[in-house]
Formats: structure tokens, C-alpha cells, sequence
């Protein structure tokens, strides 16, 4: 794949003081012994206070990538980051040293992690781990750190909080293993909670609390959330933006409703008519066909092409930039506009 | 692989009758003299029939009891107690010979295919290995042709009979796991969560792939899930487990239309839909608090701890699965009736 110019970032204007996270043209990849993967070419994106952005993809597209790239948690060797600004607040974290970044991590932004069974300790009783953030971090009295270790399970509807600081992880069911991971994200006050499939792992009747609770928190602490998930559903209920990915870069990005009323993307498109849904009956999934690229081998050109109903001759040669749409929602497509008109594919 | 047109084979005859199966999991104490102190209830009465050429969804939260139930129609598990019968034949009580002959007709898809195919054996030793415990499947010297037949018929190439697991990606392990289920020209096949390892556009491949084949060889198909909205896509009928039990079973129709079990009308209130326009948060049913333990379930009815509707017959009194004068598919809740029929599925 070509390297592409810097893109400017879509959908809202920068205010004055400029975005509270703004990603710039991150390119990251992982060095192995078989290859070099280009895992993230060129991301940007950016969140504002108080907004919710979901960042879709399924496995493989860079999603979680990007997100441990800005928490500054990959593993390195293999991830390699080539180029690229992550700003918080103007200051870019990439070249703060090693101790002003660990300042950010947990008290600027947190992240929950998909699994919480391996997620914790499962030696110690969860209020420690809960409290041993704020003792360590905040410089809390053992007493202190415990008051608000209850306060902040009683926080995430964790019922009977004083009498299970003792209990340890296993001792939960596992949405509570999930709310015990949010106390902990929310124990340095964030101002940025970044959830990696926070409900993957769950019934969809413990999933509906999660995703509940999540979206409670945000607005009562006035947090900007980034939700990272393969589920369409789970997104269209919680998100205001959307930055879909496909082999490390955002294919589209748009607010949601006009994302769902009409994807300008041909992935987009063939994802949301790919899903069966309860509330449509007795039509025929339409697939993507074939398999997501290798990233050892991202194919020239726009790396959709070889799955897309829409490709032609320019589509193989030309790595499509963003294309800015009359709403201000971008689209990594040469054909943007005709797939955001074309109802009938 | 040509499709079997048999005429005595008749579609929607009762194929698989499955009656009051019972499969408790013992808890022992001890090490020396080692004692039953309890039980974990995996399965806690189950019946139902499956049809020739019909889907039947099994769907329910994580431990319910549905990839037990499959384990034990797959003679994986040694059932407690209860019935099942194959075409006539009794599924749990065979053995040997019997069994094996039974179990041709049976077949199973797991869900993780990373972890159900050997990875040292070449895609055409796995799909073939049911040939080499049934001889008789394939005549001598047919059984590579009969395996690049299958590649075929799942959509593989058929050239790649001689490449390891690792080297397709899940959806086409996946693909495997069903040319292998299919090798015996099965007439039943268990499916376990076939499709919740796989991103959401392989998933449609695979979903399609398996109702081809349906169509194709008359299978029909007991589909364990817990992804409503698969389940009500390739499902003609639908039971809905919990903690152990069906609480309801019906047509697709009855069960995501007209569901009188609170438990099924929680479950589908909050299954999320991909729209932002149609959702209305407020048809959700938010149930409190988590599933009891199989081991130690609530007296009466299993739900009643989480039921908004409980009142003290449901403790005293377990509700039996029968039809209910709210609407005349089974249901197992003393309260059953249709929620506002402005709002079938809890939203509006």
C-alpha cells in the first residue's frame, strides 16, 4: 500500500481549544519473524467531551490496535509505531516520556478490556485491586482508599458493596466481573473511558445492563467514551459517531443515524445487510464475499477491492483518499457518493 | 455428493423425540470416601420433537443447559435419566455397534473451529475419518473422491484436501467442521453455537452455506444459539432454555411474535437492533440481577427470582410447559400472556 498524505479529520469543526483526544495519521505495524503486518495505515480520529464514538470493525481491522496505541499498552517488540500523532488535550503522547504518560494512563484516560476473567487478579480480593490504584496513584490512606473503593462499587450497581471487598473475582458472576472492571477504570476520575468489546463476552440480558450502566456513567460523570465492538446492535444504541475499519484504516466515518440510513461505503453497506435482524423477517442474508486481506499482503489500490460489488479498474490502481460527503461524513471509497445514492444494493 | 431423494423418507415426519432427559452432574466431597453432596441440574427434564427437514433453535443464556443437551443427544454425556429416540430407535440406551450405526444418522458442527480440528491432521484425513471408523460409507478407493466432493459441496477447493487447519481462516475451518459432519450423509446434524466464533460477514456465509445444505439434503437441524436474531433467521421452530428447562417452545413465529413466557419476552426486549431509528429503549424488559446457579435452583419456577410477575404460587408451584390460554404454544409460567400488542417485541 502507498503512502498516503496526512487526512484531515471528518464529520465536526475543531473547536477553539482543539479536540480532547485528536489520533492524527497513526501508521503501526507488527514486526514478526514471517513479515512485517501493516496493522493501522493512517487512522485519524478525534472526541470531543461528553461524546460517545464507536469504532467498528471486525477482527483483524486495527480496532483495538489503535486503542492500546493510545493508551500506550502494545507490546513492543512486535508493534512498532512508524508515524503518527496521538494528542491529548494539544500534547502529544507519543513523544512525552514514559513518566508523564503513565500521569495520563488511568487518571486521563481508562479502558476496560473485553474479558474481565483475565482482565483480573485472581489472587486478590477485588476491593484490593479496586483500592491498590488509588493508594498507589492518589496517595490515599488505606482507610480512605477503602471508603471510596465501596463508594465507587456501590457506583457501578454492585449490590452489597461493603460486604464483597473481600471476595475475589471468581466469586462473581461475570457481569459483575465486568462492573468490578469499571470501578477500577473509573477509580482516577477519567476523563476518557475507552471500552474494548465491554460486552462481548455476555447474555444480551446482562449486555443490555452494561451497556446501560456504561452510558449512565458517561453522562453523570461527564465522561467522552470510545466503544470498541463488531456489533452493529450494541453501537446504533449508545454511539454519536461512528468510525468504521477495514485493515487498519477508517473506511467510513459519519454520525450514526445517517450512517445507518445509507452507508457511503461498500464494506459499511455490506456488513448491515449481512446482519439477520429480529425486527426484519424472511429475507436473505446478503454476504461480503470473500475473507478479510492478510496484512502482510494488503492488496494495492483501495484493500476492499477484491470483495467489493462496486470495484472497477481505479479501485486496484488508486488508494481512494477520504471523501468528504455534503453532510460532512468522510468515506474511503472512489465511488462514495453512488454507493450513498444506490438504496438498491 | 448427489442429493438422497427417498421417497419414504417424508418431510415432516418425526424424526428425533427426545422426552424428559434428564442430566445432572454430580458434586463430591471428599477424597478417600468420596460422597454426593449435590448436583449441578445441567439438563432438568427436556422434551421436544425434531421434524424431517426442520430447524429447531435451541436458544438460551450461558448455562442454561443447551451445549449440555447437545453433548448427551450426541451420547458425548451419559444422560441421568429420560428418553430419546432416533427414528424409532432408542438414542440412549444403544451401545457398540448400535450406537455407532445410530450416531451415522447424528452428527455434530462445534462451535469453535480452532479448536475442533486436529492440527496435525490434512483437511482430507479430517474430513475423511469418519469413512475410516465406517468402512461401509465409502466403497475401497472412493474415499478421496468422496471427501473432494464435500470440499466441493461446502464451497473449499477441492484441491486443498491435502492443507492443515491453520492455513484457512475460521470461517473456512468452519466450512470443514460441516464437510465432516456431512461425510456420512447424515440425516440429523447437531449444530453447537456454529456460527458466534465468526465475524459478522462470514457469519452470513456460513448461515447460508448451512441452509443450502438443508434444502439440498433434506437435513434437519437441532441449532443451539444464543444469538436471537440467527436463531430466528434459519429456524422454523424455537425453544427457549433456562437453567436447565424449556419454558417455551413454538413456531419462530409464536415464540418472536406472540411469546406469553416473561423470560422469552425479556430475552428478546434486549436483544439490540442495528438501527438507531426503530430503537426505543423503553420496550426493554431489564431484568435484575443474574442467572441462579444450576446447582442450587430456586424452588417452583426457575425464573421467579428475576420475574417481575411472581407471586407466591410460583415458588410452591413449578409451572409445567402446556399450551396457555394466551396463546396455544407451550409455555411454563402460571401468568402467561402476550405483551402489549402494540409492541410485540418490546419496542415500538
Amino acid at each position: 500500500m502507498t503512502e498516503s498524505a496526512p487526512r484531515p479529520t471528518p464529520a465536526s469543526p475543531t473547536p477553539p481549544g482543539g479536540h480532547l483526544l485528536d489520533v492524527r495519521d497513526l501508521h503501526v505495524e507488527f514486526r514478526t519473524g514471517e513479515g512485517v503486518a501493516k496493522v493501522i495505515n493512517g487512522v485519524s480520529y478525534h472526541l470531543d467531551p461528553g461524546e460517545t464514538l464507536a469504532v467498528l470493525g471486525e477482527s483483524g481491522s486495527g480496532k483495538s490496535v489503535t486503542a492500546q496505541a493510545v493508551m500506550g499498552i502494545l507490546d513492543s517488540p512486535p508493534a512498532v509505531i512508524r508515524s503518527g500523532q496521538i494528542r491529548y488535550r494539544g500534547r502529544d503522547l507519543l513523544t512525552l516520556p514514559e513518566e508523564q504518560r503513565r500521569q495520563v494512563r488511568g487518571k486521563e484516560i481508562a479502558m476496560i478490556f473485553q474479558d474481565a476473567l483475565s482482565a483480573l487478579n485472581p489472587v486478590f480480593p477485588v476491593g484490593w485491586q479496586i483500592s491498590e490504584t488509588l493508594r498507589h496513584r492518589d496517595g490515599m490512606s488505606r482507610a480512605d482508599a477503602r471508603r471510596r473503593t465501596v463508594e465507587l462499587m456501590d457506583l457501578v450497581r454492585i449490590p452489597g458493596a461493603a460486604g464483597r471487598l473481600g471476595d475475589h473475582p471468581h466469586q462473581f458472576s461475570g457481569g459483575m466481573r465486568q462492573r468490578v472492571m469499571i470501578a477500577m477504570a473509573l477509580a482516577l476520575d477519567p476523563k476518557v473511558l475507552i471500552a474494548d468489546e465491554p460486552t462481548t463476552a455476555l447474555d444480551v440480558t446482562v449486555q443490555a445492563q452494561i451497556m446501560d450502566l456504561l452510558a449512565d456513567l458517561r453522562r453523570d460523570l461527564d465522561m467522552a467514551m470510545i466503544l470498541i465492538t463488531h456489533d452493529l446492535g450494541v453501537v446504533a444504541g449508545v454511539a454519536d459517531r461512528i468510525a468504521v475499519m477495514y485493515a487498519g484504516r477508517i473506511v467510513e466515518h459519519a454520525d450514526v443515524r445517517p450512517l445507518y440510513r445509507a452507508p457511503a461505503h461498500p464494506y459499511t453497506k455490506g456488513l448491515l445487510a449481512s446482519i439477520p435482524r429480529l425486527d426484519v423477517r424472511g429475507r436473505e442474508l446478503s454476504t461480503i464475499r470473500g475473507l478479510p486481506p492478510n496484512l502482510m499482503r494488503i492488496p494495492g489500490g483501495c484493500p476492499f477491492h477484491p470483495r467489493c460489488p462496486y470495484a472497477q479498474q481505479v479501485c486496484v490502481d488508486v488508494v481512494p483518499d477520504d471523501l468528504v460527503l455534503a453532510d460532512g461524513r468522510t468515506s474511503a471509497c472512489h465511488f462514495a457518493q453512488e454507493v450513498h445514492d444506490d438504496r438498491d444494493r | 455428493m448427489t442429493a438422497t431423494a427417498d421417497p419414504a423418507k417424508v418431510r415432516g415426519e418425526t424424526i428425533l423425540t427426545v422426552d424428559d432427559l434428564v442430566k445432572h452432574f454430580p458434586i463430591t466431597r471428599g477424597v478417600l470416601f468420596r460422597r454426593q453432596v449435590g448436583a449441578v441440574r445441567a439438563v432438568d427434564g427436556v422434551s421436544f420433537t425434531l421434524r424431517r427437514g426442520e430447524t429447531l433453535g435451541i436458544v438460551g443464556e450461558s448455562g442454561c443447559g443447551k451445549s449440555t443437551l447437545a453433548r448427551v443427544l450426541m451420547r458425548l454425556e451419559t444422560p441421568t435419566s429420560g428418553r430419546a429416540t432416533l427414528q424409532g430407535r432408542d438414542l440412549l440406551t444403544a451401545g457398540g455397534g448400535e450406537l455407532r450405526r445410530l450416531r451415522r444418522n447424528m452428527q455434530m458442527v462445534m462451535q469453535d473451529p480452532y479448536t475442533s480440528l486436529n492440527p496435525r491432521m490434512t483437511v482430507g484425513d479430517i474430513i475423511g475419518e469418519p469413512f475410516d471408523i465406517h468402512p461401509d460409507a465409502a466403497p475401497k478407493g472412493s474415499k478421496r473422491g468422496r471427501v473432494q466432493e464435500l470440499l466441493d459441496v461446502v464451497g473449499l477447493n477441492p484441491e486443498h484436501v491435502n492443507r492443515y487447519p491453520h492455513q484457512f481462516s475460521g470461517g473456512q475451518r468452519q466450512r470443514i467442521g460441516i464437510a465432516r459432519a456431512l461425510a456420512l450423509r447424515p440425516e440429523v446434524i447437531v449444530c453447537d453455537e456454529p456460527v458466534s466464533a465468526l465475524d459478522v460477514s462470514i457469519q452470513a456465509q456460513v448461515i447460508n452455506l448451512l441452509e443450502q445444505l438443508q434444502d439440498e439434503f433434506g437435513l434437519s437441524y437441532v441449532f443451539i444459539a444464543h444469538d436471537l436474531s440467527v436463531v430466528r433467521h434459519i429456524c422454523d421452530r424455537v425453544a427457549v432454555m433456562y437453567l436447565g428447562r424449556i419454558v417455551e417452545i413454538g413456531t419462530e413465529e409464536e415464540i418472536y411474535e406472540r411469546a406469553t413466557h416473561p423470560y422469552t419476552q425479556a430475552l428478546l426486549s434486549a436483544v439490540p437492533v442495528p438501527d438507531p431509528e426503530a430503537r426505543g429503549t423503553a420496550g426493554i424488559i431489564r431484568l435484575t440481577g443474574d442467572v441462579p446457579s444450576p446447582a442450587d435452583p430456586p424452588s417452583g419456577c426457575h425464573f421467579r427470582t428475576r420475574c417481575w410477575k411472581a407471586e407466591d404460587i410460583c415458588a410452591r408451584e413449578d409451572p409445567p410447559t402446556v399450551p396457555r390460554p394466551a396463546d396455544p404454544h407451550p409455555s411454563a409460567c402460571h401468568f402467561a400472556a402476550l405483551r402489549a400488542r402494540s409492541d410485540p417485541t418490546g419496542r415500538g
